[in-house]
């Protein structure tokens, strides 16, 4: 389980404010999509949740407990870029959250490290880069390279999953492709994810909520003094569910498929609508 | 065709890079065999098969008074100090580089100290040294330390603080604490850049050796220039400058081969 809570959450940075008055409620096993216009806070947002920064007011809590402020492997996350390390191969970039495990020398060896491996090369076969795992970062694709930042936070069986625009450097047919793995993945996982995104048909095919921010007020002089506030909070229905097929085609954009359901549209049902 | 856009072919570039050593070759046997033609006694540009004789008689010939191979001895004990300074330097570096770059607290106290240090001259500390630490090895090999540290431990700092931030939080999401973060996600990265800035050094690493056994020393490269500049010896000096030119390019093309060998993953993204 992993309820996040954001209870009137305001970040200011210096005079000036970010985000105003959050209140949210992430049900565990969600996948919250979070889009708006660039600056209104989206990554502020993720940040706060990573535990990078702290709110200025308010508090965020995970199951009832205030998150600690410095992340740490209760919560995975991809960015777009810089996501993994450009000197460890595939396999020891998956491999590198276990060695953690041992404080001193950081390395495993022996049975811990076999099973390690095995463990690692599971996953690196599950997200698709079976018969890589001798090629270091820079030799992948940069598909390739975020299924890898999959896998390696995966591994550490995070309780949250943040996604910083993992897929908007992307070409089409490639984000399609990790569109597939990324919902197998929250499918088959235990996994709340927060993704943050700019492609609103990403939002709507991947999550099963999406929420907008917004700066209400955006003139010149008024953009330090207010900050953005959560403007639009919907539900996808049918709902998605977790570990439950589909009712629906995948993707909204597909060619229609009749279904016998009577509603298409996202009927708003959040706390903030 | 813009001359922006004209490449030379694989033949024309080595032909093109052997061309200011070859010219400079001939430049220097010309000016020789004009000076030598007016005073066969001139010393200031001797014939080609003067130093190459001169080069026979201290690399081969054992010096008739202590018995050795004056070119091999110098360069040795020349080649001692220079390494056992580089490798001091490297290691105060390696420390200091990464503590300045991943600690806040130490970057406050430290980073402003190291900026004001590597700005005094460290030649002007050479009378110092001497002083304090007497005329042997420890006091040359303190000049080149002092010389070469500080701008070492600059470098390494910097390249700790543009890792990517996404690096460093990823590392601490899959729960690598400080140590950790250090030993598997810093260290390894910043060891590339560490044979660069090192590479980068030598220069002014083999300054400072030449200017500290210039002033005090019985044995070594510099040494030896500065004894025979007494009698005019270009004889001697050119081949030993030479000679230095050699040690430094082949010490810097061994460290360039080291850090591809040992991190493949740092060229890969060079094309």
């Amino acid at each position: 389980m992993s309820t996040i809570v954001f209870d009137k959450v305001w970040k200011e940075y210096g005079d000036q404010i970010v985000l105003e008055k959050i209140s949210l409620t992430i049900a565990s096993r969600a996948f919250v999509a979070l889009v708006g216009p660039s600056g209104c806070g989206k990554t502020t947002f993720l940040k706060l949740l990573l535990g990078e920064e702290a709110p200025t007011q308010g508090t965020i809590t995970m199951d009832g407990v205030p998150l600690v402020a410095e992340p740490g492997p209760d919560r995975g996350v991809v960015f777009q870029r810089y996501s993994v390390f450009p000197h460890l191969t595939v396999l020891g970039n998956v491999l590198l959250g276990k060695e953690f495990r041992s404080p001193v020398a950081a390395r495993l060896f022996g049975a811990a490290r076999r099973n390690a491996v095995d463990e690692a090369m599971a996953l690196i076969a599950e997200v698709g880069l079976a018969g890589s795992e001798t090629k270091y970062p820079a030799q992948l694709s940069g598909g390739m390279q975020q299924r890898l930042a999959l896998a390696q936070a995966l591994i550490m069986k995070p309780k949250v999953l943040l996604l910083d625009e993992p897929f908007g450097a992307l070409d089409p047919g490639i984000r399609a492709d990790i569109h597939v793995l990324m919902k197998r993945l929250w499918h088959e996982t235990e996994l709340t994810v927060v993704m943050v995104t700019h492609d609103m048909r990403e939002a709507f095919t991947l999550g099963t909520r999406v929420i907008a921010f917004e700066r209400p007020r955006d003139r010149p002089e008024e953009r330090e003094r207010y900050g953005s506030l959560l403007s639009r909070d919907i539900y996808i229905w049918p709902p998605r569910i977790a570990g439950e097929p589909s009712l629906f085609a995948p993707d909204r954009d597909d060619p229609a498929i009749p279904l016998g359901l009577s509603q298409d549209d996202p009927a708003p049902q959040g706390d903030n609508p | 065709m813009r001359w922006i856009n004209t490449k030379p072919s694989p033949a024309v570039a080595t032909l093109l890079m052997l061309a200011p050593f070859v010219l400079l070759v001939i430049a220097y046997g010309v000016g020789s065999a004009a000076r030598l033609a007016d005073n066969p006694s001139d010393k200031l540009l001797p014939a080609l098969q003067t130093m190459v004789d001169a080069v026979n008689r201290l690399a081969f010939i054992p010096d008739p008074r202590t018995g050795e191979l004056i070119l091999w001895s110098d360069t040795a004990a020349s080649l001692v100090r220079l390494f056992s300074a580089l490798g001091i330097s490297t290691l105060i570096a390696l420390v200091f580089g990464m503590l300045v770059g991943m600690l806040p607290y130490v970057r406050a106290l430290l980073a402003p100290f190291i900026a004001t240090i590597s700005m005094v001259p460290p030649l002007a500390l050479l009378p110092i040294l001497f002083i304090v630490l007497g005329l042997g090895e420890t006091a040359k090999i303190t000049l080149i330390v002092i010389g070469v540290a500080p701008a070492m431990i600059r470098d390494l700092a910097l390249r700790v603080i543009e890792l990517p931030k996404e690096q460093i939080t990823k590392a601490e999401t899959l729960g690598g604490s400080s140590w950790q973060i250090a030993l598997r996600v810093v260290l390894p990265q910043i060891l590339p850049r560490l044979i660069t800035s090192l590479r980068l050094q030598m220069g002014p690493a083999w300054l400072f050796l030449i200017a500290a056994e210039a002033i005090s020393a019985d044995s070594g490269l510099g040494y030896r220039i500065f004894l025979v500049r007494r009698y005019l010896s270009m004889d001697v000096i050119f081949p030993y400058v030479a000679w230095i030119t050699l040690l430094a390019v082949i010490t810097s093309f061994a460290l360039d081969r080291l850090r591809i060998v040992v991190f493949p993953w740092s060229n890969l993204g060079v094309r």
